[in-house]
């Protein structure tokens, strides 16, 4: 229990996700989903509405009751215990709730809670660390500011702060960008690629804006009818013939300049 | 525990904090406050009432009564007369208001926190219904007024208390877990038989009519030191729970997945604060009777000085709820001395107008 902040750097874990499959009462969502991400990578998980993104998110961290098997540098998650697990990984909703009447650097302090007694108040090392967090997001001069006050930006990050403040080896984004206008959405996304490159964090997260997905992870896993269909790098994902056969839509992957670049085509008449 | 929570980020480069009123910032002031406002309501509790008491004598005759063990002599104390009423009816009153007011208070804040609801209060889950059945049922039927040194009425009214929260927690579990809204459903549908029963045997039983309104309506004027004593226990260990709870149910406010993804287990915390919650409750029902608004309005007041964190909100709850109830039975025995007001209906009349007068002036500062 000595007051060290941990070395700057913390390295991601490798995270495997084995035979997973999950559903909702007799309906099946997900179906031996196989996944594997290395240490310091962007994997983001694609497919269209109710194709179980968020499902998979959720039973990665086990939320969602499931089969199969999700690990942890090696370690199944199965058996660790909820703080053990709190400690490796971070989630972030996609519609945080965000507490009502408490200031931004209450909220993130939040983020401790894993790594102190649940009893016990916030130490040195806490705050240090969530003043650090706060800081590398901008979030200093909003410390004390109620966190309903901030705009829907800032209160990404907070979440976004809250979730880095457990110092965790492997980061869950569910839809990040869900309710941010695009520079907003690229702010975030530049945001999380810089922790990523910084921290070796790892990263998993849906992403309903295919374009931003294949310009920022470096792997994408197109889900669909609760199976993946497709795995690899955004380009071998990213097919129009794909698009066509999982989303039903008409689109066109153009090259852009960070990657591939998906384009609606209208229909004629 | 609450200094580290003013000084959470000193360590920030001051930033504008504009829209921060000024005791959250010191949550530490405003507990200490709270503080002192319950013990000078206290004092004010013993001084006030149909036979006034000199403050200089009452205090002087308490120290004399605090310090005689060590052989300290204190003059100056009260007459003979004044000083049986001081200690034989107006200390335990006075004490055990501010225990009720107290635990009412905290156990509101407690549901209203692990509900996410600002309309819950420590009643919600059918601990009123319940313990108005179970006080109507032995004002009318029982033969005896007493099982040892407690009355009967105290005991069926916290047994039926807990009958009441534990159907509804039975029947949340059963149809559908712990889930805020399910159980929020149960606790209603609980409430709702009770008192359906309540109303039957009151019904029933006309004559009985005064005592059981009496009952229902709260009530004081009975308080002896056995009540204090019996109830201390309870209070004290649900109250310590709750306030050690504090800090989990600030996780609590992310949401479940969250909290869970925090290391927390909601389900188990959801159930730890509503059984000792309930407990309060009941314990304070029981020696009282159903004292509204205390539980409802009095975290909202706290709210108003501390902000929404939980940890900080409850101690400043238990305190200001003490203060409050021990100031309204004040009023409720002096106004209309010597005969007195039913403290509930004191409560909200008193309780009512401070809220919206808090709601008014918070309204004008933004």
């Amino acid at each position: 229990m000595s007051a060290q902040t941990p070395p700057e750097g913390t390295t991601g874990a490798r995270v495997e996700v084995v035979g997973l499959s999950a559903g909702y009462g007799r309906r099946q969502v997900l179906d031996s989903v196989r996944l594997t991400v290395g240490p310091g990578g962007w994997l983001a998980v694609i497919g269209p509405n109710g194709s179980g993104k968020s499902t998979l998110l959720r039973s990665v961290l086990g939320f969602h009751r499931h089969e199969g098997q999700v690990r942890v540098d090696g370690v199944p998650t199965n058996g660790m215990p909820r703080r053990e697990r709190a400690r490796a990984m971070a989630y972030a909703p996609q519609i945080p709730v965000l507490p009502e009447g408490i200031t931004t650097s209450d909220y993130v302090t939040l983020g401790r809670t894993p790594h102190r007694p649940l009893l016990a108040a916030p130490r040195g090392v806490d705050r240090r660390v969530v003043a650090d967090v706060m800081e590398r997001l901008g979030l200093g001069p909003m410390a004390k500011r109620p966190l309903a006050t901030l705009s829907g930006g800032e209160q990404q990050r907070a979440v976004l702060a809250r979730a880095l403040a457990q110092q965790p080896r492997v980061l869950l984004l569910d839809e990040p960008t869900a309710s941010l206008d695009l520079g907003h959405a690229q702010q975030v996304l530049d945001l999380v690629d810089l922790l990523r490159r910084q921290d070796g964090l790892t990263v998993v997260s849906t992403l309903h804006d295919l374009t931003l997905a294949g310009q920022y992870a470096d792997r994408l896993a197109l889900l669909s009818g609760g199976r993946v269909v497709a795995e690899g790098t955004p380009a071998e994902v990213l097919t129009a013939e794909a698009l066509s056969a999982h989303y039903g839509a008409r689109a066109q992957v153009v090259a852009g300049p960070g990657g591939p670049a998906v384009l609606p085509v209208r229909s004629v008449g | 525990m609450t200094a580290t929570a003013g000084s959470g980020t000193r360590s920030q480069p001051g930033g504008p904090a504009p829209a921060t009123p000024r005791g959250r910032r010191r949550p530490g002031l405003v507990l200490a406050g709270s503080g002192v406002a319950l013990l000078l309501a206290l004092l004010v509790g013993v001084w006030v009432g149909a036979l006034p008491l000199a403050p200089g004598a009452v205090v002087a005759t308490l120290l004399d009564h605090l310090l005689g063990p060590l052989g300290i002599d204190v003059p100056g104390g009260l007459s003979g007369t004044e000083e049986a009423v001081l200690l034989k009816l107006r200390l335990p009153r006075v004490l055990l208001a501010a225990l009720v007011g107290a635990a009412l208070a905290v156990a509101g804040a407690a549901y209203q926190g692990v509900f996410r609801n600002p309309l819950a209060d420590p009643y919600l889950l059918g601990a009123a219904a319940g313990a108005g059945l179970g006080a109507t049922l032995v004002i009318a039927y029982s033969p005896v007024q007493s099982l040892g040194p407690v009355g009967i009425v105290p005991l069926a009214a916290f047994a039926g208390a807990l009958l009441g929260v534990g159907s509804a927690l039975l029947l949340g579990a059963v149809t559908g877990g712990s889930h805020g809204p399910t159980l929020l459903l149960a606790g209603i549908a609980v409430a709702a038989f009770l008192s359906a029963g309540q109303t039957l045997v009151q019904q029933k039983n006309t004559d009985d009519l005064r005592e059981i309104y009496g009952w229902l309506l709260g009530q004081l004027g009975k308080a002896q030191w056995s009540d204090v004593l019996v109830v201390l226990p309870y209070l004290g260990v649900s109250c310590l729970v709750l306030l050690l709870c504090g800090r989990a149910l600030d996780v609590l406010a992310v949401g479940d997945d969250e909290a869970s993804s925090l290391g927390v287990h909601p389900g188990r915390l959801r159930l730890l604060v509503i059984v000792a919650a309930s407990l309060a409750t009941a314990s304070a029902v029981a020696v009282s009777g159903l004292i509204g608004f205390v539980g409802l309005v009095v975290p909202h007041i706290a709210r108003r000085f501390v902000g929404g964190s939980n940890a900080r909100l409850l101690p400043v709850s238990l305190l200001v709820g003490g203060a409050f109830l021990v100031l309204t039975d004040v009023v409720a025995r002096v106004v209309v001395a010597p005969a007195e007001l039913p403290i509930g209906v004191v409560t909200a009349f008193i309780g009512a107008p401070f809220f919206a007068g808090l709601l008014w002036f918070g309204a004008r500062r933004r």
